[in-house]
């Protein structure tokens, strides 16, 4: 049976991971841990002995889905930058690929999919975490997850596009300093956006993050009403495909100049 | 494969310019020449990588501009740069790279078995790629090329970097595949190679084909039979020489360290030297090689 493209992609990425699953299981734990500990108890805590709740919520359930929503946009980030480089310059795997029936726009497909598929899977192990510290009241928190990798793919169709267009990583760490480290501060993962400059606010409308982080909060407490969880996820959509638009461009021209 | 007119152009700069070329099936063809002739250009072209800029290809009787992918599930191609994953086995190499043509898991481990002892390396089946040298990457790189069992082998500077030793294990394997009816396309920049492998070959340089025939025949039409080559002690005794060199060959060729005779019969000019009283410090008589076609056709030697 014929496996379309872009899943060939996704097998050789699945293949590599295969060696270190162990550690990325491992990492998929780790991470919910050491946020919800620090920021839901830890800083939680202290908040809610002085001020009660957030948003009717307590720090913990407020803070969880934000940083799941982050954590999937990081882990777009990392999976978006240096892989790309590793691709196309340093081991040139994505030209071995292209030599085959595979055309460009399945390589970018394979990987930015592959991209989404692990934020998916991250998502997943965090929710489980987060509904175990009791940081998920609602039911619909299930559908943090499809949130979850609607935002790596706005996030990794951009981001992977644009690496194939560099010849050294660079500019790497400048995207992760200001550009992804900057939305995680501001995005309404830690804090309500009410609480930013007046001027601000409206600005958010421009961090795919925010988007993302107001439909994990709306699953996680079952909140959020389908008409702004549809415009949310629109946007978020409209990230990927605009990503994808560009990626299949920067793609074809990086590998068959 | 056929090439009419085929050009390669980045924005101004004309890579392969109007070329014609025809590779029959089952024969070994070789684009010889030096770095920036066109010679990679030309193979991305052919190996539907890269898109033409003018004129006409044909491959396996398709088109590469509408079905490249078709295409290049008959090709095998072994890239001048290495593009294995160093992260996985030399097995896995080959398996994943069947799945990218779609064969099926059971069919591509038969077949990567079987690769694997045809290059020789069926020991290190196991090994991380990154372990490897690099003779043992190219015998890799040949191997997963024929996985999907091409009708056509494309070939990019196969052995540049390799040690001899390494070198004629690769020429070996490729010259079992010839004779077993394979249909070759090389490029290479040595002319051992190109002697070694080709039927046929043309010689690029500056983006044009200068030359076309089977290795004889380019040696015949553009060479002497025997080239006699001379080391001289210094430049002055060099300069002194080259009068009487000029009375006694058709041709010579004066290079950075040493002269170059161009001569019928070179032991009766060897001694008519000494009877002009030339005496250069070392003296080699050898028989003419496509280097000496290059030298001749482009005035240049084809490696620096």
């Amino acid at each position: 049976m014929a496996t379309a493209p872009a899943l060939r992609v996704v097998y050789h990425e699945l293949h590599v991971t295969r060696r270190f699953w162990r550690s990325s299981v491992f990492f998929f734990v780790l991470t919910p841990v050491l946020y919800l500990g620090a920021m839901g108890f830890g800083l939680g805590g202290l908040i809610d002995e002085e001020q009660g709740t957030v948003e009717g919520l307590t720090y913990l359930q407020f803070v969880a889905p934000g940083l799941l929503a982050a954590a999937a946009m990081q882990g777009a980030g990392n999976d978006s930058l240096w892989p790309v480089m590793t691709g196309m310059k340093w081991m040139r795997v994505f030209h071995a690929m292209v030599a085959t029936p595979l055309a460009p726009a399945d390589v970018f497909t394979g990987t930015v999919g592959w991209t989404a598929l692990r934020a998916t899977a991250g998502a997943t192990v965090f929710l489980g975490v987060a509904a175990a510290f009791g940081a998920v009241p609602s039911a619909f928190g299930l559908l943090a997850i499809p949130a979850a990798m609607l935002c790596a793919a706005a996030f990794a169709a951009p981001l992977t596009a644009y690496s194939a267009t560099q010849e050294t990583d660079q500019r790497f760490p400048l995207i992760l300093r200001l550009g992804i480290l900057p939305l995680f501060l501001i995005s309404g993962t830690f804090f309500p956006v009410s609480q930013l400059p007046g001027v601000m606010q409206p600005l958010t409308w421009l961090s795919p993050l925010w988007h993302a982080v107001v439909l994990c909060r709306g699953a996680t407490t079952g909140s959020l009403g389908f008409a702004s969880a549809f415009i949310h996820a629109a946007i978020l959509v409209g990230c990927a495909a605009a990503g994808w638009i560009w990626g299949m461009r920067t793609f074809t021209r990086r590998l068959y100049p | 494969m056929q090439a009419r007119a085929l050009e390669k152009r980045f924005g101004d700069f004309v890579a392969v310019d109007r070329i014609d070329v025809q590779v029959e099936a089952g024969e070994a063809f070789g684009f010889l020449g030096p770095n920036g002739a066109g010679k990679t250009s030309t193979m991305r072209m052919i190996a539907c990588v890269s898109p033409r800029s003018g004129g006409d290809l044909s491959v396996l009787d398709l088109d590469p501009a509408t079905d490249g992918s078709r295409i290049r599930a008959r090709l095998g191609v072994v890239p001048q740069e290495d593009s294995l994953d160093l992260e996985l086995t030399v097995r896995d190499n080959l398996l994943i790279y069947g799945r990218y043509f779609n064969l099926s898991l059971a069919e591509t481990r038969a077949r990567a078995d079987e690769l694997l002892e045809f290059v020789q390396l069926g020991d290190r089946r196991d090994d991380r790629v990154d372990a490897l040298s690099g003779g043992l990457k190219r015998r890799l790189t040949v191997a997963r090329a024929l996985v999907n069992r091409p009708d056509l082998l494309l070939l990019d500077e196969p052995t540049t970097g390799l040690d001899p030793q390494a070198r004629h294990l690769v020429w070996d394997r490729l010259y079992r595949l010839k004779r077993e009816g394979a249909t070759l396309v090389l490029t290479t920049h040595y002319m051992d190679e190109a002697e070694q492998l080709c039927d046929r070959l043309v010689i690029m340089d500056n983006g044009r084909i200068a030359a076309e025939g089977s290795p004889r025949q380019l040696i015949d039409e553009h060479c002497t039979r025997e080239v006699v080559e001379l080391r001289f002690a210094d430049d002055a005794d060099q300069q002194r020489a080259l009068e009487p060199l000029h009375k006694i060959a058709v041709r010579i060729e004066e290079l950075a360290d040493r002269v170059l005779l161009y001569s019928d019969n070179g032991e009766a000019d060897v001694e008519r030297l000494s009877a002009e009283g030339v005496h250069p410090e070392t003296l080699l008589v050898r028989r003419a090689s496509l280097e000496d076609v290059f030298l001749s056709l482009t005035g240049r030697q084809l490696e620096e």
